[in-house]
């Protein structure tokens, strides 16, 4: 059992890099109400320190309300971190269940399940979202979670399906079945370990999307508002008067851009590691496939 | 002998993988001639693939074929050319067989394009002329109505179908050399024959030397002028055919001829050898085949024996050569003891 | 294959039904109505009345039945927006919005798989490298960033192209034909550049990927077997294969476009459905925001339609049944 340091090791230089700038960064906004030397929402000096350019006393700068940019990005952080991280979780979940389901039942309730993937998932995400929370406008964060997590998690069914229908295919599921368990104690205890290296990969993946996401939103202000202002909202607060304080978007655009790049690094080294072939392969391998029994079956 | 067609002296393909390296191909040496067949003879894990895919040079990280093998072939040595001089060699004076028709062909062209690029590539034909050799070759391999046939996809056709037109890829340039890796093994009995006869009439026709590798002494016995038998990555019998069988030296080769379901016999089971090939990251120090040797001794566990010469032109490499009244004294394998 | 057709046809009607129904199920379950907004000229009985006359006092089927009949039709309700029937106003803005989407994709694709096909071919040396990790890079970028930047870039920092818009929205009926083309080029190269770095950058790494898959194959090992040059089992024997998922990517491809159309069109200022959209959201036009939801569905699926029935096709495996 190679220890967590060796393994760490093997990786190259820019997946190290990579995760430790992650796990910097989690740390600080996790530390944040511990570490920011403001907060968020303070207003310092309603005069004086408007729309400061970053010096030693407010190293990113001050915003137009006088707030201090560095607290604000730290905390603003933690937000998107926290959105994020909790919604990938949330569409981990119920993908998962999902998928173990359809291909666990088979037979017509799989048919129907999938179907069902096949419309939600011609609903680009973002129009999803923008007309749910138009609609239910304003939305508090734990919400905007959830909305995230129950728009995300159609490709981890798609994907957990085609692992579970692959292992289920293996000898030791007939095995098991012929010694009479049942099909959820087959979901869970054959199928869930196999189908969890891939969902654990797509997952670290989504992490990355989900903050673009949310950014995005929030951006466009229909996502996180303040008090709770994430990375987004600051960056669309810095756009406002750009050419004059470049600092108010460089900083949080900047961190969402690293945050979204690191993931994305570590993302790619997890797939190549567990399963070179995994690489969107089943994903697409998935709609292919279901192409050829379509076509097999239409005879 | 004298001046053969390809001449192979200690070839060594390593691969340099995470669990170390794997001595794939140890120090292999032979010779072909032109116009013979000769067999190459193992278990799967002897090395008789990778022998054949390193003389075309296919071998890929984390494999390489080792600096000081040499393999001479037409007056040039393989290891010396150049890339592109490589590439004019394969599927030209030398080409190559494989096991599975299905796979080894493209899903996505038509055979005749396959068999088509062959010409294309080495006659710089063009597309029309390309494809009147591939309608030819589909007709000498025996396949009927060749000129629909050239317009189908491999998955249209039988798997028999399938393997001839590998064939018949591999002969469009009437290569001097055509290696066949298991070229039967993936098929159905009854084809199997057909597949060797079309192989030996093309032989015949062209003159081409075949290196038929296998691990079916039957197939040895129908086909073949001369064996090569390789274990553990190396050449442990050599010989014309009919004295192998009629005079198997190495323990390993009567074990395979002793595996061989023959007509009359009244034996129950077939006997098989115990124990299995060592991992090839891991290669015994003494003889590689002493633990599942009814003969071995404690200097088959200690040393590793060279080749000798048991008679004109038979190889074997076996202490037994030095000392055969140990044939007298057989025992439980050692694998098998434990 | 005519009956594989058949089949993903029935496919995506049912797929249009299932979108429509979410879509007239979100609307109910919105709090408020499109007739809730504030306006001096709605009182209590106006309100009611136009609830009635809208069918909102019907039993919920009947409203779903209503509904799903206007929609097939082509109604599917009125702006209170723009004040014009809903299909009108996304008729105006969509052709916009498919302009930048089709160049985008064309463009992406192009260079896409070009740049897929080098990568692999060069893997091991430095320009595949590179070539790797600039594409992660602009993958890593979010939409509005990048547009952004490019905004602040080229048309604030070095004024060369306009900050917005499609057209100039003076000069433009006083110019020449040439002129005026070139007006149009110059509105669309910023906000298509936004699209094509984004979707090329993934393209590439799905064609990388696809050829990866299909190099260590039988087949590959026997082109090479035959002489043939590392370019052309790369370029001709591997792409050829891994064309077959590039084609689902393609199907894929129109829901990111979509998605990713509305932040560039926001601050580009392109009068998209994007835009329309996101206008739409502050003053609460549902049938507006729920229609652009149920075209762009239908755009995707029949996107992914026209994918699989490509994939069919170019599959000699399906193709010859």
């Amino acid at each position: 059992m190679t220890s967590a340091r060796a393994r760490f090791g093997r990786l190259d230089a820019g997946t190290r890099v990579a995760l430790v700038v992650l796990v910097v960064i989690y740390l600080a906004a996790f530390l944040a109400p511990v570490i920011a030397p403001y907060g968020p929402t303070e207003q310092l000096d309603i005069v004086g320190l408007k729309n400061q350019a970053p010096s030693f006393a407010h190293p990113f700068g001050t915003d137009r309300f006088s707030r201090d940019l560095l607290s604000r990005v730290l905390y603003g952080t933690l937000v998107s971190l926290s959105v994020a991280t909790l919604a990938v979780l949330v569409s981990a979940v119920v993908g998962t269940l999902y998928g173990l389901v359809a291909a666990t039942a088979g037979g017509v309730v799989d048919v129907v399940l999938m179907r069902a993937l096949d419309a939600l998932l011609s609903i680009p995400r973002v129009l999803l979202l923008i007309a749910i929370l138009a609609l239910w406008d304003p939305v508090p964060l734990w919400m905007l979670v959830v909305l995230l997590g129950i728009t995300g998690w159609f490709e981890v069914a798609r994907l957990v399906r085609a692992e579970a229908l692959a292992a289920r295919e293996r000898e030791y599921v007939a095995a098991a079945r012929s010694l009479g368990a049942t099909g959820v104690r087959i979901m869970f205890r054959h199928l869930l370990p196999n189908v969890l290296a891939p969902v654990i990969v797509t997952t670290a993946l989504n992490v990355g999307n989900v903050i673009v996401l949310e950014a995005g939103l929030s951006f466009v202000g229909i996502g996180a508002r303040e008090p709770a202002a994430s990375l987004g909202t600051m960056f669309q607060d810095g756009t406002e008067a750009f050419a004059g304080t470049w600092w108010g978007a460089l900083f949080p655009g900047g961190v969402i851009v690293t945050i979204v790049l690191c993931f994305n690094v570590v993302g790619d080294a997890l797939r190549s590691s567990l399963d070179p072939r995994q690489l969107g392969a089943a994903r697409l391998g998935t709609h292919t496939a279901h192409l050829r029994v379509a076509s097999a079956t239409a005879e | 002998m004298a001046n053969p067609l390809l001449s192979i002296e200690n070839l060594r393909t390593y691969f340099y993988t995470d669990a170390g390296v794997a001595r794939a191909v140890d120090g292999v040496t032979f010779d072909i001639s032109a116009g013979e067949t000769v067999g190459l003879v193992g278990e799967s894990g002897c090395g008789k693939s990778v022998t054949a895919l390193s003389i075309l040079r296919l071998i890929s990280s984390p494999g390489r074929i080792e600096p000081g093998s040499r393999m001479l072939f037409e007056g040039r040595d393989l290891m010396a050319l150049s890339d592109s001089d490589m590439r004019k060699v394969r599927g030209n004076r030398i080409a190559m067989v494989f096991q599975e028709p299905m796979t080894a062909l493209n899903p996505v062209f038509t055979v005749g394009d396959q068999i088509a690029e062959v010409a294309r590539i080495h006659e710089r034909a063009s597309k029309k002329a390309a494809w009147k050799r591939a309608v030819e070759m589909l007709e000498l391999v025996g396949i009927p109505a060749p000129e629909e046939r050239a317009g189908e996809y491999p998955h249209q056709l039988s798997g028999g179908m399938r393997q001839r037109v590998v064939i018949a890829m591999a002969l469009v340039m009437k290569p001097a050399l055509v290696i066949a890796d298991e070229p039967t093994t993936a098929l159905d009995v009854t084809i199997q024959a057909q597949i060797l006869d079309l192989l030996k009439d093309l032989q015949q026709r062209f003159g081409t030397s075949i290196l038929l590798i296998t691990h079916d002494m039957g197939v040895v016995a129908e086909t073949c002028s001369r064996v090569i038998v390789m274990y553990g990555g190396e050449v442990v019998e050599q010989a014309p055919v009919d004295r192998i069988f009629a005079n198997p030296h190495h323990p390993y080769t009567e074990g395979l001829l002793g595996a061989m379901p023959k007509m009359g016999d009244d034996r129950d089971r077939l006997q098989t050898i115990p124990g299995t090939v060592p991992p090839p990251t891991n290669w015994p120090t003494g003889c590689r085949f002493s633990d599942r040797c009814r003969y071995s001794w404690e200097r088959t566990e200690r040393a590793h024996p060279p080749l000798f010469e048991i008679e004109p032109g038979h190889l074997s490499r076996c202490f037994l050569a030095e000392e055969p009244q140990r044939r007298l004294t057989p025992h439980e394998p050692l694998v098998a003891k434990s | 294959m005519r009956r594989l057709v058949a089949v993903r046809l029935l496919h995506a009607v049912v797929v249009l039904l299932v979108v429509a129904t979410v879509a007239f199920l979100l609307i109910k379950l919105a709090p408020g109505d499109p007739f809730s907004y504030e306006s001096t000229s709605l009182t209590a009985e106006v309100r009611a009345q136009l609830r009635a006359q809208a069918g909102y006092d019907r039993p919920l089927l009947e409203q779903y039945g209503r509904f799903l009949g206007n929609a097939v039709r082509g109604d599917l309700g009125y702006s209170q927006l723009l004040r014009v029937p809903v299909t009108k106003a996304i008729a105006s803005r969509l052709p916009n919005t498919l302009l930048l989407m089709s160049l985008a994709l064309s463009l992406s694709f192009a260079f896409g798989m070009l740049l897929g096909v080098f990568g692999v071919r060069h893997r091991d040396a430095r320009a595949g490298r590179v070539t790797d990790r600039a594409t992660l890079f602009v993958y890593s970028l979010p939409d509005f960033w990048l547009a952004l930047m490019l905004l602040l870039l080229f048309a604030y920092w070095v004024p060369v192209l306009p900050a917005g818009g499609m057209v100039d929205p003076v000069m433009h009926p006083y110019m020449g034909p040439a002129e005026a083309l070139w007006d149009r080029l110059k509105h669309l190269i910023l906000p298509l550049t936004t699209l094509t770095l984004l979707l090329t950058a993934y393209i590439v790494r799905y064609q990388r990927a696809a050829l990866l898959e299909a190099l260590p194959a039988d087949y590959v090992r026997t082109a090479r077997a035959k002489g043939v040059s590392e370019g052309a089992v790369i370029g001709r024997h591997a792409f050829r294969n891994a064309l077959l998922p590039m084609i689902t990517l393609a199907g894929l491809a129109f829901p990111l476009l979509l998605g990713g159309a509305v932040f560039v069109e926001k601050v580009f200022s392109w009068p998209g459905m994007g835009m329309l959209v996101l206008t739409a959201i502050s003053v609460r036009d549902y049938p507006l925001i729920m229609a652009a939801v149920m075209v762009a569905a239908a755009m995707v699926t029949l996107g992914n339609l026209l994918a699989d029935i490509a994939y069919a096709w170019a599959d000699p495996r399906i193709r010859t049944r």
